[in-house]
């Protein structure tokens, strides 16, 4: 058993005190002394012209301090993208101009037209009613198949199409992956849809811009998972504010899971109107907002084809799939289907030839980028139905296809261009059959069925990818920037540590389980360390947290930043015990001589290096406070093994999730209470896009789920008592601390795991049905079951 | 929200004064209006509440053992006060979350007539009275149509009188996003007749699913109902269900109420 606090324990989360008690800094907590309100007026159409916009009455209303139009920014940039996509014919993607506020068109309901800065949140709103603006309504491009056969309607006059790319992956394997499919021995095809979601953080976005005129220097507080990335887009590509006069500040973040990571038109406007309004402007998203403005997630079409030998062996397997950006490229979206989509279609397996085709389309919708698991929730969806399909199709059992099929030796070059450095398949297979008790399923069916309910069990892989990534990798696959990330070790006189990490937290742990790492490597209590992030006036810089990085990217900088302090920190013992550094050994928060009983306690040593009277000055400089900045040599590969049981309801296709359990390997584990809950919220989200979450557009472009009232989210009833696993670790090997992450497997693995479930109930009760597209309502099952 | 004023009456015949003012808007509960205010899809210049009124509070025996629930009675108050009619209190049990049932009453539920609410199908189902200030009105009477009543204006539901039955269950099934009755059915048997009524299926909210009701009068079993069809035509079509599938739901609905019953 781990040392209380130390790696492997599980103290409960520090911060769960603030943010339970009422004590947490969110920051809608924060109001700047003279700050004003704005309020955005947003397009009720999907596509129109605008002719005008008069806002001489608004103007003239009590409280009113001035209204900004897009004309108020043509002197700065658009909302810039942060990754450019070279097509298969090796052209760079389409990308459109995406202005801070409306500028001659709107493309979505929701578009910013206009905002109204006043005295008071509801005058700002009484001003927007009074606000004239005409437009012309245009045809919205909602379907995306239909955009790109015909682009006689463009979202964006100045493209030459509503195409933003067509990706091919591996543009050489193209033609021996076609003729592989085409003499298979069997080939199954799936054609399916990855449903639009809608993040839905506890916390809606807020934005707060100051500007100081006497020092020139702007603070943006905001909802954001990387504070120094809003910093340089906003600061470089929109307003032209030098770094060292922009600070961006979040705070306490009430979740993210994607959505809060992208620079977003609200931030730019409150920094730039806080200046030119001379005072703070505070902008609150209301959660109806929220909903058409937040960017979407998901949103695939999906035609996949794998083909087999008789022993349904993979041979190849091919999807094309129409992406959907809505209509502005939002900060990672082209990334999404590409690079962190085609590079995970290998799975589990060792299909030799893959081909990946992705259409990515602008529509008339709310843009579209990463959402918990972002393209790899996408992969895994369509390459373990697909196998569930051909499982069926082939007469075997769906877990033996799949361990046929396993990669077993590593590493593992993929034909998709990844390297899997470990990972142990049947380990996790074997782990899940024992957790999920699968040889009792049968008889668990049978006391269903007397129940009048159909039982079906649902069993997949995943891997992903995490811990992006090495920056000169995705620098040559149209990153415009690194994805390092960074820390800074501060030691105090007295033995505290503070770190100021470039990771930021948002819900996941990072001030319990940071320390918990530099507790192990010292020997001292956890306590004694403290974690600091969000603010790039504290911090160096860093790249934030998504794509489960923080612990393997950010964990390492730390961990390096560590080492150094920790050679340091020898050097000044071996000082003070007149020894040799080489002779120095650091163990329980005491350095010692090695073989010889004299020691020194860490505060000794960090005292003398802030009071250095006894102290090898002429070698070393005082103090101890270190940075360090790690780039990673590969992603890391969590993989793991679901199984699902659900009951349908035969009478009205409700249903019930039985039970899920989870077999992860996410490598070594520092907090495994934390790991359990991520793995949990996970599950649970997957669980929302496979039963219950769904945005829905209609042909005119008006978003028919715009509130709770109609977009379904998971509720506590919704998710069974979850089983996990996660004591089979094939440790990272290129990491030093062996962690993969685990943020994101839940929702990537589970959603395949429930309609495999479901599918598998309804043909074991003789039911012809071999797909339902997500969410699996009632409705939709009931109607699958009737048709 | 648009700025308004409020009065806090406390008589029915000071509410009724106050609503003659024409920009004036009853308030009871407020679970519906107040989210409407605050999406500015309503500008009442004045609020008038009936939750201070406490002859509007309250449940009671009234004649013949029916169950008398005063007009501003919350749905929590019911499901707790209610047990001389436990298919009522188990129905107000699950209105909404608890904070929904700590402020939402019978009266404002029922005046509003949400076409997905849970009363109304009580109220119809259970042949209730429901009570004005200047009249008695049969549910059967009630009702006309989606978010629309025999209520005149200005006019107040101070109590709603439900006959008890010999039996009655309410079957809801939720829709995923609001909860609210995708298809609820509210079966109550009376030496007199039985009662079925729908909420959630139709265009015209609540109604009486006569052929089913007919049926049971003939032999209340599960089986009486195995023959039946509800007719799909009228029926609310949305993201949540086709026509087919609430018309499949109302029969389901009720065969599991009598079963229940």
């Amino acid at each position: 058993m781990p040392a209380d606090g130390g790696i492997g324990a599980s103290p409960k989360r520090r911060e769960d005190v603030r943010f339970l008690t009422g004590k947490g800094n969110y920051t809608d907590d924060i109001n700047v002394r003279g700050q004003a309100y704005v309020h955005f007026v947003r397009s009720e159409l999907a596509h129109g012209h605008i002719n005008s916009i008069d806002t001489g009455a608004a103007s003239a209303m009590e409280g009113v301090v001035r209204i900004f139009t897009g004309a108020d920014f043509e002197s700065v940039g658009g909302i810039p993208c942060g990754w450019q996509i070279t097509d298969r014919f090796g052209e760079v993607m389409q990308e459109p101009a995406h202005p801070v506020l409306a500028q001659g068109k709107v493309r979505h309901v929701g578009d910013p037209i206009a905002a109204v800065v006043a005295e008071t949140y509801e005058q700002a709103r009484d001003a927007a009613e009074a606000i004239e603006i005409d437009i012309s309504e245009l045809p919205a491009v909602i379907d995306m198949k239909a955009a790109v056969a015909n682009s006689d309607v463009k979202v964006h006059e100045d493209l030459i199409s509503n195409l933003c790319y067509d990706w091919g992956f591996v543009e050489e394997n193209r033609d021996a992956v076609d003729a592989a499919i085409k003499g298979a021995h069997h080939v199954t095809t799936l054609e399916l849809v990855n449903n639009r979601l809608i993040a839905n953080p506890m916390e809606p976005r807020v934005a707060v811009g100051d500007y100081n005129s006497a020092t020139d220097d702007h603070t943006l507080y905001t909802t954001s998972q990387n504070p120094h990335v809003i910093r340089l887009l906003m600061g470089a590509f929109v307003l032209g504010i030098p770094e060292h006069k922009l600070r961006v500040v979040s705070p306490d973040v009430g979740g993210g899971f994607g959505t809060k990571i992208f620079h977003y038109a609200e931030e730019a406007f409150c920094t730039f109107a806080a200046k030119a309004c001379g005072r703070p402007v505070k902008w609150t998203s209301s959660r109806s907002e929220a909903f058409m403005s937040d960017a979407h997630g998901r949103d695939h079409v999906t035609k996949i084809e794998l083909a087999m030998d008789a022993e349904g062996m993979f041979q190849a397997l091919r999807t094309e799939t129409y992406a959907n950006m809505g209509a502005y490229l939002s900060t990672f979206a082209p990334s999404v289907p590409t690079w962190l989509h085609g590079t995970l279609m290998a799975g589990n397996y060792k299909t030799p030839l893959i081909y990946v085709n992705v259409k990515a389309v602008f529509t008339n919708t709310v843009p579209v980028d990463a959402y918990r698991g972002a393209g790899r929730p996408e992969a895994t969806f369509q390459l373990e139905r697909v196998i569930d399909k051909a499982a069926r199709e082939m007469g075997i059992d769906p877990i033996e296809l799949r361990r046929k099929n396993f990669i077993t030796e590593f590493p593992y070059a993929t034909p998709v261009a990844v390297e899997y450095d470990t990972g142990d398949y049947h380990a996790t297979m074997d782990k899940l059959s024992e957790i999920a008790d699968l040889s009792g399923f049968e008889a668990r069916r049978a006391q269903s069925a007397s129940n009048g309910k159909l039982r079906g069990l649902g069993v997949n892989c995943y891997i992903e990818a995490c811990g992006i990534a090495p920056s000169n990798l995705v620098g040559q696959l149209g990153a415009r920037a690194g994805l390092y990330e960074s820390a800074t070790v501060r030691v105090n006189a007295t033995g505290g540590l503070v770190v100021m990490t470039g990771s930021h937290s948002h819900g996941q742990g990072h001030e319990t389980a940071f320390p918990q790492v530099i507790a192990d490597m010292i020997g001292i209590d956890a306590s004694m360390v403290e974690i600091v992030h969000g603010d790039t006036a504290k911090v160096p810089m860093g790249m934030g947290t998504y794509g489960s990085r923080s612990l393997a990217v950010g964990g390492s900088a730390m961990f390096k930043a560590t080492e150094k302090i920790i050679n340091k920190a020898k050097k000044i013992a071996a000082h003070l015990m007149e020894a040799a550094d080489s002779d120095i050994e650091l163990k329980d928060g005491q350095f010692s001589v090695a073989g010889t009983d004299k020691s020194v306690a860490w505060g000794d040593v960090t005292l003398a290096a802030y009071v250095p009277h006894n102290y090898p000055l002429e070698d070393i400089e005082p103090g101890l406070e270190e940075t360090a900045f790690y780039d990673p040599a590969n992603f890391t590969y969590p993989s793991g093994a679901y199984a699902c049981e659900v009951e349908v309801d035969p009478d009205t296709g409700k249903v019930d999730i039985k039970s899920f359990a989870a077999a992860d390997d996410f490598g070594n584990i520092v907090n495994p209470m934390i790991v359990d809950g991520q793995v949990h919220g996970g599950i649970g989200q997957g669980i929302g896009q496979a039963l219950l979450e769904q945005a829905v557009y209609d042909s005119d472009g008006q978003l028919l789920s715009g509130s709770y009232m109609d977009y379904a989210m998971p509720r506590a009833d919704d998710v069974p008592y979850y089983t996990v696993d996660h004591s089979c670790q094939t440790p990272c090997t290129h990491n030093p601390l062996g962690v993969k992450g685990c943020g994101e497997a839940g929702a990537i693995g589970s959603p395949p795991a429930v309609v495999n479930a479901v599918v598998d109930a309804l043909q074991r009760a003789g039911h012809d049905i071999t797909h339902i597209d997500m969410p699996l309502s009632p409705s939709k099952v009931w109607s699958a079951m009737n048709s | 929200m648009y700025a308004f004023d409020i009065e806090r009456p406390s008589s029915v015949s000071e509410a009724v004064e106050a609503l003659k003012n024409e920009e004036a808007q009853a308030l009871s509960g407020g679970q519906t209006l107040i989210p409407t205010l605050k999406q500015r899809l309503a500008a009442p210049e004045k609020l008038i509440s009936l939750t201070g009124i406490s002859d509007m509070k309250g449940i009671c025996e009234g004649a013949g053992g029916s169950v008398c629930i005063g007009g501003a009675t919350t749905h929590g108050e019911v499901a707790e006060g209610a047990s001389a009619y436990p298919a009522l209190a188990e129905l107000a049990s699950h209105i909404g979350d608890p904070a929904v049932r700590n402020r939402g009453t019978i009266g404002g539920s029922l005046a509003n007539n949400d076409p997905s609410a849970c009363y109304p199908a009580a109220a119809l189902g259970s042949g209730a009275l429901i009570v004005t200030n200047t009249r008695e009105i049969a549910a059967d009477d009630y009702f006309e149509g989606m978010f629309s009543t025999a209520l005149d204006e200005g006019e107040i539901i101070t109590e709603v009188r439900f006959p008890v039955p010999e039996c009655a269950n309410y079957q809801k099934f939720v829709q995923p996003a609001s909860r609210f009755a995708l298809v609820a059915v509210f079966v109550a048997k009376y030496a007199d007749g039985v009662r079925v009524a729908v909420t959630g299926a139709s265009e015209d909210g609540v109604f009486r699913w006569t052929d089913a009701e007919q049926a049971l009068n003939a032999d209340f079993s599960v089986d009486a109902l195995e023959n039946l069809k509800c007719s799909e035509e009228g029926m609310i079509e949305d993201m949540h269900g086709s026509a087919a599938y609430r018309a499949h739901l109302v029969k389901v609905m009720t065969k599991r109420s009598v079963g229940a019953c």
